[in-house]
């Protein structure tokens, strides 16, 4: 067995700054960081257009709070927007003095561009490739911590719990198949989302919801796992994104008609140079279901892999395309073939980040006592509805650290995990997995069928525009499919790097993210922000200004609610 | 008619069982926008669920699924069948490292190498964040921006002949690394570095082949780095050597 004091499990932006904020608490300390890939593959490492903070005097925190509760429809939890915002602007600091390679202005200060939904130029970027640059920094830094010690490739099956308290984590290490049990005082998830539950997303192959399934069947309500955010700008066929950024240099989005279409949605008027919240830099939610209505309408573009309209880069130049958006440049050329200093980009809407996932406090702590998470793991909830473009990579780095130093406050009361104990219940762990994959004859059902029929029935019933009896059928669905899961075959019995028992974990994972998602649809009858009924359009305060959570239960989840904070801004029409 | 199809001669190995690789043939759907990777995946989901490999962003950017592609390094989420009109196409592990199974690689010697030259920013005094971001002129940026494009994907290291002849060589990504750590104005960190970068197995052992930028998906050009090094390094032997104490 070993033995730690901090245990995070994922290597990611969050995961990583939440190991280093618990290792500068003490050099005595010892921290792990367990991941089922090397830190720098984690999907921090895709994000590109930016990360949000008040870093000029043209800003303020109150106007960052503002647009971020605006964005999220008023479903943020206000006063930790506050904690955010007002920690926001240090973190990023810290990040430059870890080496982040920003783009910066010709005065050697950290240059900031525009982003959907935001007031002012907030966004800090390094060029188009941010959350690589910040994965890259995060782990070069952390590697000088002689009290971080990492498992890499190491896939957490499960939290070890005994007495009502999380004191480690069972791991299997892929290099040999040997399940180890991993002691520590407080357990940190900063896994990351599950966009895998659909077919059409953004998210890389990992992004399958582990920590949110662990978490779950611990015992800890997942929160607002309605809200899953839709881009608006992904390519076609792959789902590659397209930042932000683009949008937010001076991009345009245009129907088959060359019209800029969102001037129709109340987004106008179209101007030649952006404006903030305007046309292209209006919110994600709304930009999205504008073009599902130009779908609707027969203006948008039909090609092998469905419908899709034009993001236009051409007056911007290809001197500003090659210094701001060379990733967007390389993209384009290389996955569909266009270069975009010279024709537009053809993009669709794609599922990208989930607004849910644990119900945490502002300090990352989980209802279930030594167990914590943040990033796109946890719902605090700052993003609401609706999260703001680049205001996520923030989020990994404040609730990061946060839940680094709270995990530290906690385990200092806390005594040695028992060996004993811990070595039982990873002998449980091992039984289990034995007993449903490693040893099971039989089985029927192909890994890649289920996980195909869930994502199809998840896009069905839980894409952008829902309504009861798809969802109804959604939820059905996905029981058939757990039962039928249990059936699964298991044709790879090797020890060594076993990658067929691994996809099969992810998606038994899966399974329960997406029954969470769907039954919390289900139940919140009205629209707001990335979840839109169109039997319920309109957002209803009186009864649904509250957060969702939905608890595991054996015959799927069981939804109860839980008041938003609402301190200093009172819920409006949400208009742009 | 039915759908054109290629085929795909896989590495296989699994430990305990073979004694070396084989190779492993698979006909797989031809489809123009298909990189080697969906053929792999292909071949995951419908045909052998035993075969192993990496991959994740599928962007090329998580530099997981670097394998050799006829013979060539290659991202194979990068790598397009239509660029392969042989209508065969031979998959393998990266070379010139031990193979774990099938087409995954150990990288562990990578990330030692990766930790020895200290790549993160070094400061004799660390500033508090109190005090606000360091200035960085553009310019200054573009001193080491290149350097700072690097993936970790090792297709550098199974191009160079240095390394695969001597391991011990600490290669083209993690030299780039260090110089790129070097060439920053906030890092202090270069006489730190000059002990790894300057030893027997650092940038001297470099014979400048400049297969490992030839192949490096990201441009970031890890022989210019290595060459630079080497003049620094030849310029801080000479001010050793010839200046006075106090002008050193």
């Amino acid at each position: 067995m070993f033995t730690h004091d901090i245990i995070l499990i994922g290597g990611g932006g969050a995961g990583l700054r939440a190991a280093i904020a618990a290792a500068e608490q003490s050099s005595k300390l010892s921290i792990a960081v367990v991941s089922k890939v090397y830190p720098m593959r984690s999907h921090t490492v895709s994000a590109e257009g930016g990360t949000a903070a008040v870093m000029r005097d043209t800003d303020s925190l109150d106007l960052h709070a503002k647009d971020t509760i605006f964005g999220a429809d008023f479903m943020a939890d206000q006063d930790a927007v506050e904690v955010f915002i007002k920690e926001a602007p240090g973190e990023l600091i810290q990040l430059e003095h870890w080496g982040c390679p920003w783009s910066r202005d010709a005065d050697g200060r950290v240059s900031v561009r525009a982003f959907g939904g935001m007031s002012v130029d907030r966004t800090c970027f390094a060029a188009d490739k941010t959350g690589f640059h910040m994965l890259h920094a995060l782990f070069q830094t952390s590697q000088k911590y002689d009290n971080i010690a990492r498992y890499d490739e190491f896939y957490v099956t499960s939290l070890l719990a005994d007495d009502g308290k999380v004191r480690g984590v069972a791991a299997i290490n892929i290099y040999n198949g040997r399940l180890e049990a991993i002691a520590g005082k407080a357990v940190i998830l900063c896994t990351g989302g599950g966009g895998r539950i659909f077919p059409f997303t953004t998210n890389a192959a990992i992004k399958t919801g582990d920590g949110m399934a662990m978490a779950y069947r611990a015992g800890v309500p997942l929160k607002d796992m309605e809200f899953v955010q839709y881009h608006p700008t992904g390519l076609p066929g792959t789902g590659i994104l397209i930042t932000e950024g683009s949008r937010g240099e001076g991009g345009w989005l245009k129907n088959k008609d060359g019209y800029r279409y969102l001037q129709d949605y109340g987004l106008g008027p179209p101007t030649d140079t952006p404006v903030h919240r305007k046309m292209e830099l209006g919110p994600r939610d709304i930009l999205s279901r504008c073009h599902m209505q130009e779908y609707a309408k027969g203006r948008t573009f039909e090609g092998p892999y469905g419908h899709y309209v034009h993001l236009d880069l051409r007056h911007l130049g290809e001197e500003v395309i090659n210094k701001k958006l060379p990733f967007v440049r390389e993209l384009a050329s290389k996955y569909v073939g266009i270069d975009p200093v010279y024709e537009p980009i053809p993009v669709r809407p794609v599922v990208h980040y989930m607004m849910g996932g644990v119900h945490t406090d502002m300090n990352g702590s989980a209802p279930l006592e030594g167990l914590y998470a943040a990033g796109e793991t946890a719902c605090v909830s700052i993003n609401g509805a609706n999260r703001l473009g680049s205001n996520s990579l923030t989020e990994c780095l404040v609730f990061g650290a946060r839940a680094g130093r709270a995990a530290v406050q906690y385990a200092a009361a806390q005594g040695a995990p028992s060996s004993q104990r811990l070595e039982a219940l990873a002998r449980d762990e091992q039984q289990r997995l034995d007993r449903q994959f490693l040893r099971k004859e039989g089985g029927k059902e192909k890994i890649a069928v289920i996980r195909e029929e869930m994502q199809k029935a998840m896009e069905d019933g839980a894409g952008i525009y829902r309504k009861e009896e798809d969802m109804k059928r959604t939820c059905q669905l996905l029981r058939e499919l757990r039962e039928r899961f249990s059936n699964i075959a298991i044709e790879d019995r090797g020890d060594v790097f076993n990658t067929q028992l691994t996809a099969a974990l992810e998606l038994d994972f899966m399974l329960d993210v997406a029954e969470a998602v769907a039954h919390s649809a289900l139940n919140r009858k009205e629209s707001r922000g990335s979840h839109t009924r169109t039997d319920f359009p309109k957002r209803d305060d009186e009864n649904f200004l509250k957060h969702t959570l939905a608890h595991r239960t054996p015959d799927g989840p069981r939804i109860d609610y839980l008041p938003v904070t609402i301190t200093r801004w009172q819920p409006e029409e949400r208009k742009y | 008619m039915a759908e054109p199809t290629i085929t795909l001669k896989v590495a296989r190995y699994r430990p305990g069982k073979d004694s070396a690789p084989t190779m492993q043939t698979y006909s797989v759907p031809y489809r123009q926008d298909w990189v080697v990777l969906d053929a792999l995946n292909h071949i995951k989901d419908q045909i052998d669920g035993t075969l192993s490999y990496r991959w994740s962003c599928r962007m090329g950017v998580c530099g997981s699924c670097g394998m050799m592609v006829n013979g060539v390094p290659k991202l194979t989420c990068a790598a397009f069948l239509r660029d392969y009109p042989s209508q065969e196409i031979r998959v393998e592990p990266l070379a010139h490292f031990p193979i774990i199974r099938d087409l995954v690689i150990d990288m562990s010697d990578f990330l030692d190498k990766l930790k020895s030259v200290k790549s993160w920013i070094v400061r004799k005094v660390e500033k508090p964040v109190a005090e606000g971001e360091y200035r960085q002129t553009p310019a200054e940026l573009e001193a080491f921006h290149q350097f700072t494009q690097c993936i970790n994907c090792m297709l550098c290291y199974a191009a160079c002949p240095v390394y695969g002849l001597e391991p011990e060589f600490l290669g083209p990504a993690a030299i780039a690394l260090g110089y790129r750590y070097n060439m920053d104005s906030r890092d202090q960190g270069k006489d730190l570095r000059r002990e790894v970068l300057g030893s027997h197995h650092g940038a001297w052992e470099c014979t400048f082949v400049g297969e490992c930028s030839e192949v490096c998906p990201k441009d970031v050009d890890p022989a210019a780095a290595i060459q630079r090094t080497k003049v620094d390094l030849a310029k801080d032997w000479f001010k050793s050597v010839l200046l006075p104490w106090g002008a050193r």
